[in-house]
């Protein structure tokens, strides 16, 4: 039977077919040949680019740190191999712009020479802020796409009063299966990283939000938690997005995060799980991040498969390590097919934020024209938000982005359920995004106009400030003169009145 | 590979509008073809009629526009449309009725207020309006059922629906509901034989009336498997019938001699097309759940309050009209609560949450 009423805790969504069982069954591959050359972006974080610390020609060991973070919200980057800098310079980076930012580049040795790793004898017993420390210090970010720095967070969670991490392992985008391998094969260890989180901010209890198409994972991570009784694994409804922490934060506790705060204004933090992972060898083994396990699909890829791939690696080799057709590829995208990123090219490096690489046909993508709205509503339904994107696209193509934006246009979260279900293939998302563009374009006009402005209004002060102490000099010179005269005057009149 | 910038998402769901159309075609064909099977040959050359101007309108008003017509008239929604009107007229109309109707509904109904997707009323309860108000005596004039074609023949029923020709043997009669008003606007009371009268052959189709109106049981299947589908939601349907279903309870108890009960309400007339396939027309009628069940209600109320008190014996039309009417309003008005705010739109208090 079709529901009849919606789950109050459960808004929106969409069943997108899922693609996930051409890479689900297999292993994660863990064997990929290290390149020649691998690229490594000093920014793979929101935050401060890292500052490189090495120099061209310079050798270095695996795990060395090859730029360390700056300011506040940040992270290093470290080497994934053994070998010398051959060149620190512009590459472009995994985006859709393919704009050029500053790459280290090492040329490997083949030797994976380790540097010295540094582990604790019960990492358990470490201190808090020690733990936040050390996962700060392997570069360790958030790696379901947001690469919000952990350590940041964790402190953050601390200075809050947190009852409960949220372990975000929903892993709603279609194709995509990393984090279902890595809990299906590391389940142990994410728990330990799990642990050590909770140590790390001070909370009481962690819950772990898994989508009920992993039955797998869910068994092992039940399996590997079942000691820890503050570790709860929770089965959440497959609906894309589910993997947007505040659809499954809502889901799980039916708290909503209020529009203009943050999950710790409620006392949740919310992680990925293969950030916890993260954490475990950064504490457990002393290894920072420099490694990821990557989907490679698409029907364009004739091996679509789970990789362990080190960072800087080109997704061009991923590509054709996994078998890419390249007659068939029509859009090479990072991460999932919902909120991913369309590559121009594939000579970019992975970097930490790439949960996916997909080689898409145009089978997968269909794109048939843009038909006249019909108003099915289809994309009310659709919107885990609560928005009305027919509305705010109509607004939007009228010109008329304030009344867009008094639509709740900024929380959209640009998931794309609406252009998903659009039965007129309306790129809605598309508009939103070219608003919040508009949008900052705006404020940075108006920010620069109110600048020049400013400037404008400091110059006619001084310029002020300068006349009027000039007519007051000019008037302390008159005066002074007067005064003078008056002296002189009565210099001259004293020998007369002598004479009187 | 293109070098365009392309944003999310990269796949899409594959139900597009020309497929959604034919779902509601496929819908519709059991009631129509019922509707034909009643009514024989003039019903078949009606339908024709009207689909195939509602093409032509479609395909006139897109030139006049200079826009290429084919792919439009490829998505179906003027077949839906022609379909629609076809089945809301009476069975053995002349042949310029339906195009009139159709005419009405295309031109007038969609492509004044700037074609698919644009329009404040639903162009077949637009066209039925009109030509209730224009052409009153064709609009009334109902044939007896006649099934499989034991009517008129085939050449017979050229002559019906092309020439206006009268076949007085088989234009008779009143539909109940017309009847029902006859006797009230007499003073009669409601006699208890009607309760017969509109049972179960009724349900089935086994009655006067307009097209493809009289079977609300193939409605009311098709609805539900259009729902089933996913191409409806239950909100319109289910709160426009069950709004007759409350008001008829309440009064028919109250006075059973004056007030006709939920079973003839929800069985005659239009009812059962409108709740299904009109009403929950997506471009007239509002966005949010919430908003298509008061939208639902409002109908089934003004149905209930036009046959009831008002002048004319069926009230589907109007209450369709003014409901569409209302429709922006709802939508103004009823908007879905946005994450982490309240419905005003202030952001949740921390407290609160
Ligand atoms: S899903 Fe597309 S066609 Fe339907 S209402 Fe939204 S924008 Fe219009
Ligand atoms: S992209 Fe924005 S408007 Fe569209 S469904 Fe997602 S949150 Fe709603």
């Amino acid at each position: 039977m079709f529901a009849l009423f919606e789950n109050p805790r459960l808004r929106g969504g969409i069943h997108a077919e899922e693609h996930k069982s051409e890479t689900s069954p297999l292993s994660i591959v863990t064997d990929f040949p290290m390149p020649k050359k691998l690229y490594i972006p000093v920014q793979q974080h929101v935050g401060k680019p890292a500052e490189p610390v090495v120099k061209v020609g310079e050798k270095v060991l695996k795990g060395q740190l090859l730029a360390y973070s700056q300011g506040t919200i940040s992270a290093p980057v470290h080497a994934p191999t053994s070998g010398i800098i051959a060149d620190v310079k512009d590459f472009p980076a995994p985006h859709p712009s393919a704009l050029p930012i500053r790459t280290v580049v090492i040329e490997s040795d083949g030797k994976e020479q380790w540097a010295q790793l540094i582990v604790p004898e019960d990492p358990f017993q470490l201190e808090p802020e020690e733990i936040c420390q050390r996962v700060g210090a392997a570069g360790v970010v958030g790696l379901g796409g947001a690469v919000f720095p952990s350590a940041v967070k964790l402190s953050l969670g601390r200075k809050n009063k947190i009852h409960t991490l949220l372990i975000n392992a929903g892993e709603c985008e279609p194709y995509l299966t990393c984090d279902d391998r890595l809990m299906q094969e590391r389940a142990e260890q994410i728990v330990a990283g799990i642990r050590l989180m909770l140590r790390g901010m001070d909370a009481p209890k962690a819950m772990v939000g898994i989508e009920d198409n992993k039955p797998e994972a869910f068994a092992a991570m039940q399996t590997a938690a079942r000691d820890f009784p503050n570790i709860v694994v929770a089965q959440v409804p497959t609906r894309y997005p589910m993997g947007w922490d505040r659809q499954m934060l809502r889901y799980l506790t039916g708290q909503e995060i209020p529009a203009d705060g943050r999950a710790t204004d409620i006392g949740v933090v919310v992680h990925n799980v293969a950030t916890a992972f993260a954490v475990y060898q950064a504490i457990c083994l002393g290894q920072p991040l420099i490694s990821r396990v990557v989907t490679v699909s698409g029907a364009a890829v004739a091996k679509p498969r789970n990789v362990e791939v080190p960072i800087g690696t080109l997704m061009s080799e991923v590509l054709a390590f996994c078998g890419l057709e390249k007659s068939k590829m029509a859009r090479l995208v990072m991460g999932g097919p919902m909120m991913g990123d369309a590559l121009p090219i594939a000579e970019v490096p992975v970097v930490k934020a790439c949960n996916g690489i997909l080689a898409l046909s145009h089978a997968d993508i269909d794109e048939p024209a843009i038909q006249p709205c019909i108003r099915c509503s289809s994309c009310v339904t659709a919107c885990p938000v609560g928005l009305l994107p027919l509305e705010m696209a109509s607004r939007i193509k009228a010109n008329q982005l304030d009344s867009a934006v008094d639509l709740g246009l900024k929380d959209c979260i640009s998931c794309g359920s609406c252009s998903y279900v659009c039965p007129s293939n309306i790129p809605l998302v598309h508009y939103f995004k070219f608003a919040s563009g508009e949008l900052v374009k705006r404020q940075q006009a108006e920010h620069k106009a109110e600048q020049t402005k400013r400037l404008v209004e400091d110059r006619n002060n001084r310029m002020e400030r300068a006349r009027l102490e000039a007519e007051a000099e000019a008037l302390r010179a008159q005066e002074a003169r007067a005064a003078r005269l008056a002296a002189a005057q009565q210099a001259q009149a004293a020998p007369a009145e002598e004479t009187v | 590979m293109s070098n365009k910038p392309i944003s999310g998402p990269h796949v899409a769901a594959t139900r597009r509008v020309d497929q959604i159309m034919r779902l509601v075609i496929l819908a519709l064909a059991p009631a129509t073809a019922c509707g034909v099977f009643l009514f024989g040959w003039p019903a078949l050359y009606l339908l024709a009629v009207t689909v195939l101007s509602a093409m032509a309108f479609e395909g006139l008003c897109l030139k006049m526009k200079g826009v290429a017509a084919m792919p439009y008239l490829r998505d179906g929604s003027a077949i839906v449309t022609g379909l629609l009107v076809a089945m809301t007229l009476p069975p053995w109309a002349p042949w310029w009725i339906g195009v009139v109707g159709s005419a009405l509904a295309i031109v007038l109904g969609k492509h004044v207020y700037g074609g698919l997707g644009q329009n404040l009323f639903n162009p077949a309860m637009l066209a039925r309006v009109a030509l209730l108000i224009s052409f009153p005596i064709e609009m009334t004039t109902w044939a007896n059922v006649s099934p499989l074609f034991t009517g008129p023949g085939v050449i017979d029923s050229l002559a019906i629906t092309f020439s206006g020709l009268e076949n007085p043997d088989a234009v008779t009669g009143a539909t109940t509901l017309g009847w029902v008003k006859t006797e009230f606007s007499q003073n009669r009371l409601l006699p208890g034989s009607l309760i017969e009268y509109s049972g179960f052959l009724a349900f089935l189709g086994w009655e006067r009336g307009s097209l493809g109106e009289t079977s609300s049981l193939l409605l009311l299947a098709g609805g539900i498997w259009l729902m089933r589908q996913g191409v409806i939601k239950w909100h319109i349907p289910v709160s426009l019938l069950f709004s007759i279903l409350l008001l008829s309870t309440i009064f028919h108890t109250w006075d059973s001699q004056h007030y006709l009960g939920p079973w003839v309400h929800l069985n005659s007339g239009a009812v059962m097309l409108v709740a299904f396939f009109i009403a929950t027309d997506y471009v007239t009628s509002p966005n949010t759940p919430l908003g298509q069940v008061v939208f639902g209600a409002g109908c089934g109320l003004l149905i209930f309050v036009i046959r009831s008190w008002g002048g004319y014996p069926e009230g589907t039309g109007f209450a369709i009209l003014l409901m569409n009417a209302v429709t922006p309003l709802i939508d103004h008005y009823i908007r879905p609560r946005i994450y982490g705010r309240y419905r005003n739109g202030k952001p949740l208090d921390i407290s609160n949450s």
